[in-house]
């Protein structure tokens, strides 16, 4: 006789598909970091290890730049973004139900609705118009776009936040004497400020990450790295392009990691 | 001599001021989504119904012509309206697309959220964390990084002619089954993660009921497990669905320039296709086919509540 | 209670910390309002232990967070000291709460909570580290002050709101149910502590509680509330002993209810029997343990029969029914073999102690 409980949550196949998906997930994505270290030129040809092409990458004026460009749009898009995405998330919760309240909410998270694609040729025609009737070229127009699209993505971490917080911290201390600027300095900021970081995190990878509305959005010479590499899909490639993936890839999950341990210090 | 019942002035003052600080804090960025997000969807409305300009953009006449152009072409020579096979081929493409990734990361993803539901709290972090990565990687690396599988000289042509499956390269690239095996790879987290959420919330209990009530394996799965954890199933498959039908990225990297899916059309449209009142009709018409799946969403989500039969 | 009328400025009393004067609470507006508080009045005198004392949604959470600030009236006026403050938010009112769920700060340590109203206030640094040390010492938590609140225990917890509130040294205390959340044994030592800080601070208490046991150990005076309403303000021994009205006499300690006629001198039952009884009204009560359980033939005892014996350990408690019906419940002490000599079916004469008999409106 077997002599093994009965583990009723097991499912026959289950655990194999689980852990075959998992390494079909990895495999990739290892497979990309693994060629970012070669020495040879052709793609998938191992010709030994080297760091030849982060080399490359970073004495490419054009790659340096688009990586500045993408840097500077995340952490703008990110700090406005969080900054307003704070605001509506106070102003949407711990306070009695308002008229409306439901409509801003849906309001905030529509980007997450409407596909990218169908933004993107929006922009394309409306910042067309203001480019045309104003002049200005600049960054200012992707910046607006990353912030628009990064604000649902801060807001729901913050609100998260907000929901989870005893609501009667801010009554004990309006009990207390502090007025309502000094409750909030004091005792929604503080105990917020996992949130605020959780949602800016999050807010700097989706714009960093962005590749559509970057795509149609941007004017000549503003490409982003995304932008950059999806150009250079086009030609033959060389694991130049593994390597500032790789970059990416890298930052991505520190930033990650980072908003799993803020998160997790709160419980 | 008693004051009539109302609203005392501090009341309603504390009440009016709650409401005006709601919306006060929440203007910034209703703003800003207007400006950069929902506002111009209104333009591109307008832009479906103008007439196509000779060099892209438009000129501002009333023309449904756009609209139009969805489904029928205008012959050159006697100016009549047929159907337009090519576009036909694309939606086709897109929604056929679309459904077999749903498919797909459904029966690939539910063994995965089932098996991450399922181990020791600290272990399920970590297998929740590894989904979680690629859910929030860059969507082009990814595409990237498949690309290098299933190129003719990648990894999995080099290890099935290495085995001796294949006598020559299996050419995958730039067909349908590229796009499909991209799509499918990655949206497969945004399967997985609902699916996750609704299998944490089952009560494993069920499990034993139904066992000790003479259930097979199979038929727990069926009777039990599946039809509980349907809204879980339901938003999984919308969360794929939706951005598959809107893919652009992928297709685009996968399917070279001919397996074009919608998101590909329309950005022809305002490319060499020059007729951005297609695009804009296009655009608009994808945007009511989500919103529908959406509604469907909301609706099946919402149903849960109510009793069976 | 004080009812005032007209325009014409009222005449106070000198010693009101609190008053509410026809105060009236909706939630909700229209057809859907819910009254929680009914025109309610009342005065609070300053350094009493106040009880508030009744069931849940009875309105005195309410009361107190009209009075704390934080829900303004929908008609009538809260007094603060004989200010009228009922339109001030509650950072201008000089009480401070402890909170149910004590609602500490969790991320101060325990003196910078204890601090927190002084600095608010704007307070000097000096007289702020003075005073967050002598309620530490006040509440015995010296050990503590650098501690995180999440540290503590429930008691440690609590003691550290109860520092935190008297800190700003209010003119009146407001606690929600301070207790509710400790168990039995540190409910006790707590109820004694708040009464000793009380008595060593001298500053009103007003005290939310649904526990009649410590509303009557620990009160000067209770106002009894159901349904938005107050149904008598007394002290301890006035509102058990003579309850004004049916809700009262059932909710603090058990009664035993009898349909009965006033009559002069007393209280006519349906039988006939004519009891003395002070009071006027229609319901004869009397306390399980004031009745007397005799023989069968005692002189002027009521006939009834005994239904069922519980034994509870310090006492017996006798279930009886009466000629025509009427369920009592008699409690006596337990003798020292624990048999009570009573048993079902055995037919006994009731005895009642002189005073304990009242009457009272349904």
């Amino acid at each position: 006789m077997a002599d093994r409980s009965f583990e009723v949550s097991r499912l026959p196949g289950f655990a194999f598909t689980a852990v075959t998906v998992f390494l079909a997930l990895y495999l990739p994505i290892f497979t990309l970091v693994f060629f970012s270290f070669n020495a040879g030129s052709v793609l998938s040809v191992w010709q030994g290890w080297s760091l030849r092409w982060y080399v490359e990458a970073w004495q490419n004026d054009v790659v340096k730049g688009a990586a500045m460009r993408s840097l500077l749009i995340a952490a703008s898009a990110s700090a406005i973004a969080t900054t307003l995405a704070t605001m509506a998330a106070i102003g949407t919760t711990r306070r009695r139900r308002f008229r409306g309240q439901t409509a801003i909410y849906a309001f905030i998270n529509q980007p997450l609705m409407v596909p990218e694609i169908v933004t993107a040729v929006a922009l394309l025609i409306f910042f067309g118009v203001i480019k045309s009737w104003t002049g200005y070229q600049g960054l200012g127009y992707l910046i607006l776009a990353h912030s628009a699209f990064c604000v649902p993505f801060a807001y729901l971490p913050i609100r998260a936040r907000l929901e989870g917080m005893d609501l009667s911290l801010e009554t004990a201390a309006a009990d207390l004497y502090a007025s309502p600027w000094q409750a909030f300095r004091h005792v929604t900021l503080p105990l917020l400020a996992p949130g605020i970081a959780a949602g800016a995190m999050l807010a700097f990878v989706i714009s960093l990450d962005d590749v559509v509305i970057t795509e149609f959005v941007k004017s000549a010479g503003q490409d982003t790295l995304p932008t950059y590499m999806l150009g250079q899909l086009r030609r033959t490639l060389t694991p130049e392009v593994n390597a500032i993936s790789t970059a990416l890839l890298v930052l991505t999950v520190l930033l990650l990691t980072a908003f799993f341990l803020v998160n997790r210090k709160k419980d | 001599m008693s004051p009539p019942p109302r609203l005392s002035e501090a009341e309603d003052r504390q009440r009016r001021a709650a409401t005006r600080n709601g919306w006060l804090l929440s203007a910034p960025a209703l703003v800003l989504l207007f400006i950069a997000a929902s506002g111009p969807l209104l333009i591109v409305l307008v832009y479906s119904f103008l007439t196509p300009g000779k060099y892209g953009d438009v000129s501002w006449e009333f023309s449904t012509s756009g609209w139009v152009g969805i489904l029928f072409s205008r012959d050159i020579f006697d100016d009549t309206l047929k159907l337009a096979d090519a576009h036909l081929t694309i939606f086709w493409r897109s929604v056929k697309l679309s459904l077999l990734t749903t498919a797909i990361t459904f029966a690939l993803g539910f063994p995965t959220a089932w098996f991450i539901a399922t181990r020791p709290p600290k272990a399920r972090a970590l297998w929740l964390f590894l989904i979680t990565i690629p859910f929030w990687t860059n969507l082009l690396i990814r595409t990237f990084a498949i690309t290098e599988i299933i190129r003719n000289e990648g990894i999995l042509n080099k290890v099935l002619l290495a085995i001796g499956v294949i006598a020559a390269p299996l050419r995958i690239m730039n067909t349908d089954t590229a796009v499909l095996i991209g799509m499918a790879y990655v949206y497969l987290p945004l399967m997985v993660l609902p699916l996750f959420a609704a299998i944490d919330r089952f009560d494993m209990r069920l499990l034993e009921a139904g066992y000790d009530l003479y259930a097979s394996r199979m038929q727990v799965l069926r009777h039990v497990i599946l039809p509980i954890v349907r809204p879980g199933i339901v938003a999984g498959s919308i969360l794929v669905f939706v951005p598959s039908l809107g893919a652009y990225v992928t297709p685009r990297v996968l399917g070279g320039g001919k397996n074009m899916m919608i998101g590909n059309f329309i950005e022809l449209q305002f490319g060499q296709g020059r007729n951005w009142p297609l695009g804009a009709a296009l655009s608009i018409a994808l945007l009511i086919v989500v919103m529908l799946a959406m509604l469907i969403y909301v609706r099946a989500a919402t149903k849960e509540d109510t009793p069976h039969g | 209670m004080i009812k005032i009328t007209g325009t014409a400025g009222p005449i106070l009393s000198v010693n009101a910390a609190i008053m509410a004067r026809d105060v009236t609470k909706a939630f909700g507006q229209g057809e859907t309002a819910l009254k929680a508080l009914d025109n309610v009045s009342c005065e609070i005198r300053t350094g009493e232990f106040f009880t508030l004392l009744g069931p849940s949604g009875c309105g005195k959470t309410t009361l107190l967070r009209l009075i704390a600030g934080f829900e303004m009236p929908t008609a009538g006026q809260i007094l603060i000291d004989g200010q009228d403050v009922t339109g001030q938010p509650p950072n201008r009112r000089a009480v401070n709460t402890v909170f149910q769920s004590y609602a500490l700060f969790p991320h101060l340590s325990v003196a910078e909570n204890v601090g927190f109203g002084l600095k608010m206030q704007g307070r000097p640094r000096a007289e702020i580290a003075a005073t967050v040390r002598e309620m530490l010492a006040l509440v015995k938590l010296e050990a503590l002050a650098g501690r995180r609140t999440g540290q503590l225990s429930g008691g440690q917890q609590q003691r550290v709101a109860l520092a935190r509130a008297l800190a700003p040294r209010p003119k009146v205390l407001l606690l929600d149910e301070p207790l509710s959340a400790l168990d039995l044994k540190l409910r006790k030592e707590m109820q004694v502590e708040l009464k000793r800080l009380q008595t060593e601070t001298g500053i009103t208490f007003v005290f939310v509680t649904h526990d009649q046991e410590e509303a009557l150990t620990m009160s000067d005076r209770i106002a009894v509330m159901s349904a938005g309403k107050i149904q008598q303000i007394g002290v301890p021994r006035e509102i058990y002993t003579a309850p004004v009205n049916r809700f009262v006499a059932d909710f603090i300690g058990e009664t035993n209810f009898i349909p009965a006629t006033a009559v002069p001198g007393g209280a006519k039952l349906a039988d006939g029997t004519v009891l003395p009884a002070e009071g006027e009204g229609s319901l004869l009560i009397i306390r399980p343990e004031q009745l007397r359980l005799l023989p069968a033939a005692a002189d002027g005892a009521l006939p009834a029969t005994v239904e069922s014996v519980v034994y509870f350990g310090t006492d017996t408690h006798v279930h009886l029914a009466l000629e025509d019906g009427t369920k009592l419940t008699a409690r006596v002490p337990s003798p020292a073999d624990g048999h009570s000599g009573h048993a079902p079916g055995q037919r006994i004469g009731l005895g009642f102690a002189p005073g304990a008999a009242r009457l009272i409106r349904e």
